[in-house]
């Protein structure tokens, strides 16, 4: 059962992995991505994050993701140029990429042979309730310099994206 | 008794004369000049009479000049009897010269800068006369090395002087690198230059050694003393002023290699292939070189071959172990001989520079205090009896029928073309008519005269007034040589045909020598063009060296190699520099590519680090 | 009850991620390229989780809390930057913003 899910969602995953790289309209890259982040938010319940999965689903597709649609309807960006070339990324691109899949792929074969398995419920430390008592003991000042962090950022954007006053 | 201040008294004139004598007058360059030279002759006179009968060496030590481990090397400077001698002779004439260098130089400019010079030169022979060991006379062997380049290249305006100037000082040091290696084998084998402890340790080294370091001694004495092959830079060195070549050339500083050789007469002793090489050499330097002087016709130049010539028979001399005999004749030929070059440059100023003989002649009756004292000079050479050239010559010439008779033949055989070629020039030069163009040649001012007459009377009687031979028996081992009359008188009769012939060929029948010369033609331009040793030199050493340096060491070494690794790296740094620009194309996409390409590496590197991969 | 190896969560991660990177390298768009990092993050997140699961502690979880909140703040001020580069110079192909060319 637990297979099934994850085959199923991972090849959803990677379809519309394949389909944000591909897709000359940036519409229709978002649109795909937003797909990803749904389905590894079903792949992270399986690995017991519920915490982690909601807040990828509300935070990550449902903020962030539409953030880029209104950018991109701002722009009136349209089907992609194909202007401009660069030798080095036609001459190494795909070669490397291949390399880094594969030695990525071999290494995780290596190291984790026959590793443990998962299931659903073999990890139940996940719940809101043990993330925020990490968040407030362990991890407080990551947690305090990220809420700066953020209110820099907002401070940056509106600074960057403003008319400029007469 | 003060034995420092003998050479230092010179040097504090060439210090004065040297700094400050720009602005001297000329009365007061004389004075700092002569008087330094001739206060070290009062030195030295007060010194001997002080030191009395000289059984023994008497050392004074200054300081301590080199102390490294179990070695060490003082400042020593020390008298015995052939100190003496050498003392006597190189103050005494230097004296001499001197003063005649005040009329002789008047004229010429750069006066002050002659006479610190000289001083200087003065000093450093001294300094090599007095030393008790082997590396301070090597201190004063290199010292008027330097002060016969500065004076050969005197007149420094004139390529060919400056010239001459290198050729002595390059070849002088092709003899000092052999003297070096000498000193190093001594030091290895003695522990020590001191010539005391070398002397007392010699006896009981192998005979090997010995030889060496006596060859490698002789290379150097060879070099200083103008011997085969190294004597090619002495007729040249006539470029410098005829008082130079009297003092330096003639008198002092080619006798160095003779007093050195004298002086290490326990090495020489106990290495008798050494001496027969010294011999032998000594007697081939002699002939040859008077071959070549019975054809030249510049009259510095016959009597430079003449000193050749004559250091070779005191190289026979030493060499046959008659050491007394080969420094009898150093202290007559310094007479005669320094008359002799002092002569011709009362010549040469008298007629306002020339120096041909072809163009002299009958200058008799217009400078004869010149001519007669010239007349002195040559009997000597020429070894005519009872002069002091005589007796000194007939010592080596026994001792080397004692060694050698073929040593013996040869050296009379020289000794008559000494004879004929000396009186050749004296003949040339004042009996016949007049050939040349100067206005109005007139004798030259008693300041000059002076020294000649002095000389003139020494060379005829010198050899009586010091009995050497005597003097220095009891510093040499003992030679039983006897006293054979038919041999002198062989030798006497040899000098006396060759005045004769010269008489006949230059006096009496002009035309001969020009006879001669076309019907000999062949081997006359050989003698005339001094067998053209100096040519061969050239393309067998020197042009091989130089082309040599030119294209390996130069063109290969500095500019290619050594100029190629610094510009090379310079050109690298660029090209590197220029190839990694490449990479700043301001496209991001390519920045993105290397990071993932340098992701890749360290992954792999990481993998291979934590020994996954085997 | 079957379970899922390990090891394929941590293999469709880095599948994610060099398509993350493929993206980057050979779109042009800039705002198809920001997508592209943001794949990258995502995969990076399973890895995390992934890493979390096998070690049993929840470490991981926070990681992937703060990787998303950073996310969310770099693609605020990225987006307004994009603005202000289409602004400038009118176009959204990355091979025209060069100018640090050399």
């Amino acid at each position: 059962m637990d297979v099934i899910l994850f085959l199923v969602f991972a090849i959803i995953a990677v379809l519309a992995a394949i389909n944000v790289v591909v897709q000359t309209h940036p519409i229709a890259s978002a649109v795909s991505l937003i797909g990803v982040m749904g389905s590894l938010a079903v792949l992270y319940l399986l690995l017991g994050a519920e915490f982690i999965a909601a807040a990828q689903v509300i935070v990550y597709a449902g903020a962030v993701m539409v953030l880029f649609i209104f950018v991109i309807m701002l722009l009136n960006a349209g089907a992609e140029a194909r202007k401009g070339r660069s030798f080095m990324a036609s001459l190494l691109g795909a070669p490397v990429l291949i390399a880094l899949l594969a030695l990525l792929a071999w290494f995780v074969e290596r190291i984790y042979p026959e590793g443990m398995g998962v299931h659903f419920g073999g990890f139940t430390g996940g719940s809101p309730e043990s993330i925020g008592h990490a968040l407030f003991t362990t991890y407080m000042l990551p947690f305090e310099i990220t809420s700066i962090l953020v209110l820099i950022a907002i401070v940056g954007a509106v600074v960057l994206a403003r008319k400029e006053l007469d | 008794m003060q034995l420092w201040l003998i050479p230092i008294l010179p040097l504090a004139g060439f210090t004065i004369n040297g700094m400050f004598g720009r602005r001297f007058s000329k009365a007061t360059v004389n004075a700092v000049a002569i008087g330094s030279v001739v206060l070290s002759f009062a030195w030295v006179l007060k010194t001997l009479i002080a030191l009395g009968v000289l059984n023994s060496a008497y050392t004074e030590h200054y300081f301590t000049w080199i102390q490294s481990g179990t070695f060490s090397v003082g400042c020593d400077m020390a008298v015995d009897r052939l100190t003496a001698i050498m003392l006597l002779v190189v103050t005494g004439i230097g004296s001499l010269i001197h003063i005649y260098s005040i009329g002789y130089m008047a004229h010429e400019g750069g006066y002050y800068r002659f006479f610190a010079y000289l001083n200087l030169f003065m000093f450093f022979m001294l300094t090599l006369v007095l030393a008790a060991n082997y590396l301070l006379l090597f201190v004063g062997w290199e010292g008027v090395g330097l002060c016969s380049y500065l004076l050969i290249g005197f007149y420094f305006d004139k390529k060919f002087a400056t010239n001459a100037g290198n050729k002595a000082f390059i070849v002088n040091r092709i003899g000092d690198f052999g003297f070096s290696l000498a000193m190093f084998l001594i030091v290895s084998q003695f522990g020590s230059l001191d010539f005391g402890t070398v002397f007392s340790k010699a006896p009981a080294a192998s005979e090997a050694t010995l030889t060496t370091i006596g060859l490698l001694l002789l290379v150097g004495a060879a070099g200083k003393s103008a011997q085969i092959p190294l004597y090619v830079w002495l007729p040249d060195a006539m470029a410098g002023p005829t008082p130079v070549s009297a003092l330096i050339h003639a008198a002092t500083m080619v006798t160095a290699g003779v007093y050195m050789t004298a002086r290490s007469w326990v090495i020489y002793t106990h290495a008798p292939i050494a001496m027969q090489t010294i011999a032998v050499i000594g007697i081939a330097t002699a002939f040859f070189a008077a071959t070549i002087g019975l054809a030249q016709n510049d009259i510095k130049k016959v009597f430079a071959y003449s000193t050749v010539s004559q250091l070779g028979y005191m190289f026979v001399g030493v060499g046959c172990g008659a050491f007394s005999a080969g420094v009898y004749h150093l202290m007559t030929h310094a007479f005669f001989k320094a008359l002799l070059f002092l002569g011709s440059g009362s010549v040469i100023h008298a007629l306002s520079g020339e120096q041909d003989m072809r163009q002299m002649g009958g200058l008799r009756s217009k400078i004869p205090w010149t001519c007669w004292t010239m007349f002195c000079a040559s009997l000597a050479i020429a070894g005519f009896p009872f002069t002091s050239g005589f007796l000194s010559k007939d010592a080596i010439l026994l001792a080397a029928n004692h060694t050698a008779p073929w040593i013996y033949w040869v050296g009379t055989i020289t000794a008559g073309m000494t004879a004929f070629y000396v009186f050749r020039a004296f003949f040339m030069t004042f009996f016949g008519k007049y050939r040349g163009h100067a206005h109005h040649p007139h004798e030259s001012p008693p300041v000059m005269l002076v020294p000649l007459v002095i000389l003139a009377i020494l060379s005829l009687g010198g050899g009586y007034l010091f009995r050497i031979p005597e003097f220095l028996g009891s510093l040499f081992p003992a030679q039983e040589v006897p006293e054979d009359f038919n041999l002198m008188a062989i030798a006497s009769g040899a000098g006396l045909l060759g005045i004769l012939l010269a008489y006949v060929m230059y006096v009496l029948k002009p035309g001969i020598p020009e006879a001669i010369a076309s019907g000999l033609n062949g081997i006359y331009q050989l003698v005339y063009n001094k067998y053209f040793v100096d040519e061969i030199y050239d393309a067998a050493v020197v042009k091989p060296v130089v082309g040599g340096s030119r294209l390996l060491l130069w063109k290969g070494m500095d500019a290619g190699l050594i100029d190629g690794i610094v510009n090379g790296v310079g050109a690298r740094a660029r090209n590197v520099g220029g190839a990694l620009r490449m990479l700043q194309s301001g496209n991001a996409r390519s920045y993105a590519t290397w990071v993932a390409f340098g992701g890749v590496l360290v992954i792999v590197a990481l993998g291979v680090a934590q020994g996954v991969t085997r | 009850m079957s379970q899922v190896p390990i090891s394929w969560f941590l293999t469709l991660s880095a599948i994610l991620f060099v398509l993350g990177v493929a993206g980057f390298i050979f779109r042009r768009s800039i705002i198809t390229m920001f997508m592209s990092i943001e794949l990258m993050l995502n995969a990076v997140n399973l890895s995390f989780i992934t890493f979390s699961y096998q070690l049993k502690q929840v470490d991981g979880h926070l990681f992937v809390f703060f990787v998303m909140v950073v996310a969310a703040a770099e693609a605020a001020v990225g987006l307004a930057i994009i603005l202000t580069v289409f602004k400038n110079r009118q176009t959204l192909n990355i091979d025209e913003v060069n100018s640090m060319k050399n």
